[in-house]
């Protein structure tokens, strides 16, 4: 019942090099894929680029096609309110109900600023987030 | 346990020595008065036949090189008459002119009795049939096997290379035993034969495999053993020695290399000076019996160590333990001899990776670094970032183990190292010295 929260997003394993991400947000271009939101995350000679689109098969079926590795990752979207304290209510019931965050981005969409959160059981997060007031984002409002 | 010849394989060490003495002292006796080449070559290094006064006395002779061979094309090297030559044998050439070695009847024989040995060692004979699927022709592993598995009494099916369904239908009707091919064309058979509906292990008697000719690794015999029910053993030679000439016995234990025929010293590639026993180094051969393109400190180039301890078969001759690279291929880094095939090795051991590395080596200061790029699997491939850490960690670790030198692992996407038709090239160094 808490998979509608289950958003998908890519993952994408990049060699840290110049002209990586550019052909990545290429290709996205090319196949009139709209990018949310991403981020970088940082090994030693290497990264992972997480991102949400509006249409990720499009998007993982293009970047597979070149050969890149990439794959599904299932994460949260919390809806926060921008304003002071407004990342204190979307995480302090997760601080409570004590789990734990692999690793969190965020960005302002077009009604509201949202966090991204990747916990190791999403259907657990989402249920106590929901339980404590929280607002999370359905899959159907990201396409 | 059978033998060919149970005196001279069980031969004591003593004994071995004193018959390696005096087949080395006729041999360059002989050489120094009867072949120009040798002639040259021992007056340039102030090295007289009467200087050669033990078998350790080896060491004042000249090496000789594969680049001798090719200079002196076509037969520049002989040491006996054109008419007493029975054959001749050419490699492919793949790296400038083919080297061209000419035979005696006698030394038809000993290449044919230093294999037989061998095959009997494996425990084929009389009630064996090998199939040779190696190529018949110039190239010296066809004729090799063929003349030492008649001499063991087997019947000796001449397939030669190609047409694998036909090979396969021989292995069938003439109840084949024993194959002597490289150990992919094995695999590839293999492959064709349960495309026919054919089960090489359950449906054929073939047991053994006599493999050589390419490098292979233990996964590949532990393949060939598990899939087709065929025991793989490693054989060894090339055409300057005669052919194939050596095979490990049925204990599978390094491969015996029989000191009456072959005289086998294992040297640091760089200084040329003996490494200590048990240490890997470049082998050198020097051939006591070969009369028409004898071989004194033939620098092989392959990179092995010796095993001098009598074997639990009982003969007592040294053993080769296996190819570990080749001296071309040979880094030295920190002090410390590294062989890509170390490496692959090792990194076939890990599933989460690719085949296909590059090393990179270079200077920071005054200290050698290297790092070994690798590809990392699509199905390996984690959003989290800890375990891929731990992923190097691990290939890091295991390299360290293999190699006794640290190195740096770079985990690179899959299909964007280079790839190569035939021989890779792994290594880029970029040091300045």
């Amino acid at each position: 019942m808490y998979s509608k929260y289950r958003i998908k997003q890519l993952s994408i394993f990049s060699e840290n090099r110049p002209g990586r991400l550019a052909a990545m947000a290429k290709a996205m271009m090319e196949e009139d894929v709209n990018i949310y939101a991403f981020s970088i995350a940082e090994g030693a000679g290497y990264g992972v680029i997480r991102t949400l689109v509006d249409r990720p098969e499009k998007a993982f079926q293009k970047l597979s096609g070149m050969g890149v590795t990439v794959r599904y990752t299932d994460v949260l979207a919390v809806e926060m309110t921008d304003r002071p304290g407004g990342l204190y209510e979307a995480v302090s019931a997760l601080a409570e109900a004590g789990i734990n965050i692999e690793y969190s981005y965020a960005y302002a969409g077009k009604r509201c600023a949202v966090l991204i959160l990747r916990v190791e059981d999403p259907d657990a997060a989402a249920e106590k987030l929901l339980s404590k007031g929280a607002r999370l984002l359905e899959i159907s409002q990201f396409t | 346990m059978a033998y060919l010849d149970q005196h001279m394989e069980t031969i004591s060490q003593e004994e071995l020595e004193r018959l390696q003495y005096r087949l080395l002292k006729s041999q360059v006796t002989r050489l120094y008065s009867s072949s120009p080449f040798y002639h040259a070559r021992m007056k340039e290094a102030n090295v007289l036949p009467d200087d050669v006064r033990s078998l350790r006395d080896i060491v004042k002779l000249p090496f000789v090189h594969k680049k001798d061979l090719r200079d002196n094309y076509p037969d520049g090297m002989l040491a006996v008459p054109r008419r007493d030559l029975v054959r001749f044998h050419a490699s492919s050439g793949t790296t400038g002119k083919p080297t061209v070695v000419g035979y005696t009847k006698n030394d038809i024989d000993t290449w044919t009795e230093s294999l037989a040995r061998g095959l009997t060692s494996i425990g084929l004979g009389p009630d064996d049939v090998i199939q040779v699927s190696n190529t018949y022709g110039l190239f010296s592993g066809g004729l090799g096997f063929h003349y030492a598995g008649e001499r063991i009494g087997a019947t000796v099916v001449p397939a030669s290379t190609g047409n694998t369904e036909r090979q396969i239908e021989l292995i069938l009707d003439l109840g084949v035993t024993a194959m002597a091919a490289t150990p992919s064309y094995l695999l590839h058979l293999g492959e064709v034969a349960e495309k026919m509906g054919v089960s090489i292990k359950n449906d054929t008697s073939l047991r053994v495999g006599l493999l050589g000719g390419e490098p292979w690794s233990t996964k590949m015999r532990d393949r060939i053993s598990d899939w087709l029910g065929v025991k793989g053993i490693n054989c060894y030679g090339s055409s300057e020695m005669y052919g194939p000439m050596f095979t490990e016995c049925s204990e599978q234990n390094g491969i015996h290399v029989w000191g009456d025929i072959a005289y086998p010293e294992v040297l640091d590639p760089e200084t040329g000076e003996q490494v200590a026993p048990g240490e890997r180094g470049e082998l050198v051969l020097t051939m006591l019996q070969k009369e028409a393109l004898p071989m004194i400190r033939y620098r092989v180039g392959d990179i092995t160590e010796i095993d001098a301890e009598p074997c639990a078969c009982g003969r007592t001759h040294p053993r080769i333990k296996r190819i570990f690279g080749r001296v071309d291929d040979m880094l030295i880094i920190r002090g410390i001899n590294v062989f890509p095939s170390q490496v692959e090795h090792t990194l076939m051991g890990i599933p989460e990776v690719g085949d296909h590395f590059e090393i990179v080596v270079d200077r920071k200061g005054a200290l050698d670094t290297m790092m070994v790029r690798v590809e990392l699997k699509k199905e390996a491939f984690t959003d989290n970032i800890i375990q891929l850490m731990e992923l190097k960690e691990k290939i890091a670790y295991r390299l360290r183990g293999a190699l006794n030198i640290g190195a740096v692992v770079e985990l690179v996407e899959p299909n964007t190292l280079q790839r190569f038709e035939g021989k890779a090239k792994r290594v880029v160094d970029r040091r300045d010295i």
